[in-house]
């Protein structure tokens, strides 16, 4: 498709450089103006009221007390938003507000729009609802096994189960054969508990409905294609009237890749009322609204030769999915499609289901539905080497599936710099010399892990790009990029500007990017699945191109050259023989205009393709191109108090070639970091009846729901590897989400280097590492006698 | 319903202001609602996170949970105030240099949590920068390239970047 693989870094300009953010000051100074930042006049506050039942029949509501307060503009419930929506078009199952039924402790029931927000505040409180309480499952195994209604959700048939979202049974393979014959099979159990996102930035959203039936909603939303058309259909107001507005998103990590019910609220408030309404979640809404990581059982089978080759994998996962589908229906497949890279695997069987409870919906966290069984793969591998008495990285390196090949499930793998990224966290990590060889109390451990560079299919089915952007280029050299991307941190309006700066030949800084309005940018799908830098890159080359070969094409006419002898770079136009020979970009984009007429162009992009297999779900999982990681973790434990200090994660990651090698790094960072987290203390869970109300959040607080602050969080260092992708933009693939993965099985893996204890399920608290301590010590299962002999380090517990 | 408003008299970023506010009104309400001043984030409502934090008579707080009233007759810096008509304070100028704002809301508040840090020490270690920044979470950067930053701006505020490395910007 493209030759990148031939370009070194000397062949660009900005391309693969440092470069600032076209937003990073805005950021550093306060300018940047966040949703909750907006204010318009007569702007009404609305508040959402939430239901104290974790499963209840509406029975009646009364709003007629806080309709009559003064300063209550307006109240809406369910009724008034009857139409079900879905984030997946195959399973919508929720509404804006609960209609007949509530399904978790949060679930939102009706709104109001009132003058401020103490007023609205108070009129929550007169709302008067009666419920009819229904059993609530908050175990999913409880859920799978209930034989009569009334279930969570309807039944699609009579007789089925309404408690599932999903069954996903695939097999590639003679597994059982492969097992059966394997000289080595290790088997196990693991948990994966449930955490969520928490960006710091609150969910926001103002409607705004103008007399003549146009509405806008500004929302802090990762996903305003999809609101559009969900805001559409759901309000049954034209698609063409609809505006979505996406100021600048205070972080979101997959936790606001869905619409929520605030986005249907203020618009539908915004509508009854004439006036601007804003909705600003508090912090205990965002852990309700949640959509984070489902918590997976999962059981798996892993046979191999005896010198180390994998044989046969048969995994057996129950997904959490809480009370709405969500993204469950991809969730339940990227619970197996996306583990059979990087390492070659035989045959492969694997069986999840999702099913509903009676708690907050669970969606896709960054890493979506393959971080849970990486986690007890990586794990498993490590069992595997040590079972076989190999070093663990030398058994993923002869387990490579390789290059430009296919998996077991058929996803097509086009480059691969996964030997890279081992050889560089053993390096890095001095592992060699380190590994099984520290004090008792300290380990090392690896993991690898693959992740997709976009999903090669959109949410709904169509054959529209997945990506566009359009360019302009006005008379003083300035060049405007319309970008229908979701900047969420990760830095895409950035790459957008490089992309176009290096094509047009202009200072990054003569690029400006206008993003995130439904009216006067294309089409985006959103920011999720790692898609933006691969599918937005190769958009905004497309349409970079276009102009620049009318550039070219005029200054060549001028200098009497052939086009391809004109080259773009640096604020010039320049003649390749005779680098002299040159022009100021400006004076190059005139006479182009002078010669076409005004300059602007289009630019898409849409997947390949044929890069997946022929089968039921063999879409879910296929990407144009798969990024690859290691990492390797050094952590201290103290065998006393069960305390994992995390000193230092190696992060290796195959982006493919890192346009932005800052950005990249301080997503690799970002990625370990938020691993870390969820392996050492995060954990989303809920009060059992002994605890409180049963289902009732257990922490839905920043203080209470443990996040790792500057002096928990380990040192991260980044090692970039580059596979130069064929298909990606100048080679990139993704960096946002596969560094996540390792970070968790890579601590996992240290514990039991540093006391030989396995721990299978997370998070790897205090509490939790001591009991396996405490099982070890009762089975004499210390790494050594005489490393017990040594007891506590001193190195234990030190803060450093 | 009518709230009743008081005046209160605040000092911020050097400009006097008298504002009518309800008398529950918190310091982070004052200056996002009725002074516009929006760098400020919420993040948590609840004095958890930190993108809320100021300067008040240059100890970093958290404006989310500090009644106006308290900050009355104090100065007060937020991070609209922080940089000068030369240019980016320092430690926002190796933010930005060095990708330490991804979303950005954290960032307002680590930047005054930092603005105080180095006026407390001149040459922090990388644990005092720890330890200064405890109080403010951020959720995008796993906080490395945030510590580097304030290492540089340290170092720049005190002349002894290295001189190539000036020359590299």
């Amino acid at each position: 498709m493209n030759t990148y693989s031939s370009k070194s870094k000397s062949d660009f300009t900005l391309i693969g450089t440092p470069q600032r953010k076209v937003d990073g000051l805005s950021k550093s100074t306060g300018q940047a103006v966040y949703t909750d930042d907006l204010v318009f006049p007569g702007m009404l506050h609305g508040k959402i009221l939430r239901s104290p039942h974790a499963h209840a029949r509406i029975v009646s509501i009364d709003a007629s007390e806080a309709l009559a307060m003064e300063g209550v503009r307006a109240v809406v419930t369910g009724r008034d938003m009857p139409v079900k929506y879905g984030i997946i078009p195959w399973t919508p199952d929720e509404s804006p507000l609960c209609v007949e039924r509530v399904r978790y402790i949060g679930d939102g029931v009706a709104a109001v729009a009132a003058v401020d927000e103490d007023t609205a505040v108070e009129a929550l409180e007169a709302i008067r609802v009666e419920y009819e309480e229904l059993h609530p499952y908050f175990d999913p195994h409880e859920a799978l096994e209930a034989s009569d209604g009334p279930f969570i959700h309807e039944p699609k048939k009579e007789g089925h189960n309404g408690n599932i979202t999903k069954i996903v049974k695939l097999e590639f393979g003679d597994v059982d054969d492969l097992m059966d014959s394997s000289d080595v099979v290790i088997e196990d159990d693991y948990f994966f508990e449930g955490t969520t996102h928490t960006p710091i930035e609150p969910h926001c959203a103002i409607g705004h409905f103008e007399g003549d039936g146009k509405l806008t909603v500004w929302s802090a939303t990762q996903v305003p294609h999809y609101l559009h058309r969900e805001l559409a259909r759901v309000l049954e107001v034209e698609a063409a009237k609809v505006r979505v507005i996406q100021p600048p998103v205070g972080g979101a990590f997959g936790g606001k890749s869905e619409p929520f019910d605030l986005e249907f609220c203020v618009a539908k408030l915004a509508m009854i009322t004439g006036r601007p309404v804003k909705i600003l979640y508090t912090r205990e809404e965002v852990f309700y609204a949640h959509r984070g990581r489902h918590p997976f059982h999962m059981h798996y089978r892993t046979g191999a030769s005896k010198d180390g080759m994998l044989q046969s994998v048969d995994a057996g996962i129950v997904l959490d999915g809480g009370a709405y589908a969500s993204f469950g229906l991809v969730t339940t497949y990227y619970s197996g499609q996306l583990l059979t890279a990087p390492y070659h695997m035989p045959a492969y069987r694997f069986d999840s289901t999702r099913v509903y409870t009676n708690k907050p919906a669970c969606g896709p966290k960054r890493g979506h539905g393959s971080v849970q069984p990486r986690f007890a793969f990586e794990v498993q591998l490590d069992k595997l080497a040590a079972r076989l008495e190999m070093d663990p990285i030398e058994l993923r390196r002869k387990n490579f599936i390789g290059e430009h090949t296919r998996t077991v499930n058929e996803l097509r793998v086009t480059s691969n710099g996964f030997l890279e990224c081992l050889d560089s966290v053993e390096k890095a990590s001095d592992w060699k010399d380190r590994y099984g060889k520290l004090p008792f109390g300290q380990g090392l451990g690896v993991a690898g892990s693959t992740y997709i560079s976009g999903t090669n299919y959109p949410i709904y089915p169509n054959e529209m790009p997945q990506s566009a952007v359009q360019l302009q280029i006005d008379r003083s050299g300035r060049v405007a990029v319309f970008s229908g991307a979701s900047e969420i941190g990760q830095g895409c309006d950035t790459m957008v500007a490089m992309v176009a700066a290096e094509e047009l030949g202009v200072p990054l800084d003569h690029i400006r990017v206008y993003r995130g309005d439904t009216d006067f940018t294309p089409v985006d799908l959103g920011a999720y699945s790692s898609r933006v830098t691969f599918m937005l890159g190769n958009a905004t080359i497309d349409g970079a191109r276009k102009l620049k070969k009318l550039v070219q094409k005029s200054v060549a006419e001028a200098w009497e050259c052939r086009a391809g002898e004109v080259l773009l770079a640096g604020g010039w136009a320049f003649f390749s023989g005779d680098t002299e020979r040159k022009m100021p970009i400006r004076e190059a984009f005139n006479l182009a205009e002078a010669k076409y007429g005004a300059l602007g162009a289009t630019g898409s992009y849409n997947t390949p393709k044929d890069v997946h297999g022929e089968y039921r779900g063999g879409t879910i999982g296929a990407s144009p191109a798969y990024s690859f990681t290691a990492h390797v973790a050094e952590v201290a434990v103290d065998v006393e108090t069960g305390f994992i200090d995390v000193r230092k994660i190696w992060v290796a990651h195959d982006c493919g070639r890192a346009l932005n090698p800052v950005l990249v790094e301080g997503q690799m960072e970002g990625s370990a970091y938020m691993g870390f987290g969820e392996a050492i203390m995060e954990e989303h869970v809920f009060k059992d009846t002994d605890h409180g109300r049963a289902g009732l959040h257990d922490a839905p607080s920043l203080l209470d729901y443990k996040i790792p602050t500057s002096l928990d969080t380990p040192e991260l260092q980044s090692l970039i590897v580059e596979s130069i992708d064929p298909e990606g933009p100048y080679g990139a693939k993704e960096a946002g989400e596969g560094p996540l993965h390792p970070a968790i099985p890579a601590i996992a893996n240290a514990v039991y280097d540093a006391v030989g204890i396995r721990m299978d399920s997370l998070p790897f608290s205090p509490p939790r590492v001591w009991r396996a301590l405490e099982q070890a010590r009762e089975g004499g299962v210390f790494r050594g006698p005489e490393a017990e002999a040594a007891a506590v380090p001193d190195t234990a517990i030190s803060a450093d | 319903m009518s709230t009743t408003l008081e005046i209160v008299r605040l000092c911020v970023n050097g400009d006097a202001h008298e504002t009518g506010v309800p008398s529950h009104y918190t310091l982070l309400e004052t200056l996002r609602y009725a002074l516009r001043l929006t760098g400020s984030k919420q993040g948590c409502d609840k004095g958890d996170c930190g993108a809320c934090t100021v300067l008040v008579d240059s100890v970093p707080t958290l404006a989310c949970i500090t009644p106006v009233w308290e900050a009355e007759g104090c100065a007060i810096t937020t991070v609209e105030g922080l940089a000068t008509p030369a240019g980016p304070h320092p430690l926002q100028d190796e933010f930005d240099l060095k990708g330490a704002a991804q979303c950005g809301f954290c960032t307002p508040g680590i930047l005054c949590s930092a603005v105080a840090l180095l006026e407390r020490t001149t040459e922090p270690s990388r644990e005092q920068i720890k330890e200064a920044l405890a109080g403010n979470l951020c959720r995008c950067t796993g906080y490395t390239k945030i510590l580097d930053a304030v290492e540089a701006a340290a170092e720049r505020l005190n002349g002894t970047l290295a001189a190539e490395e000036e020359s590299d910007r």
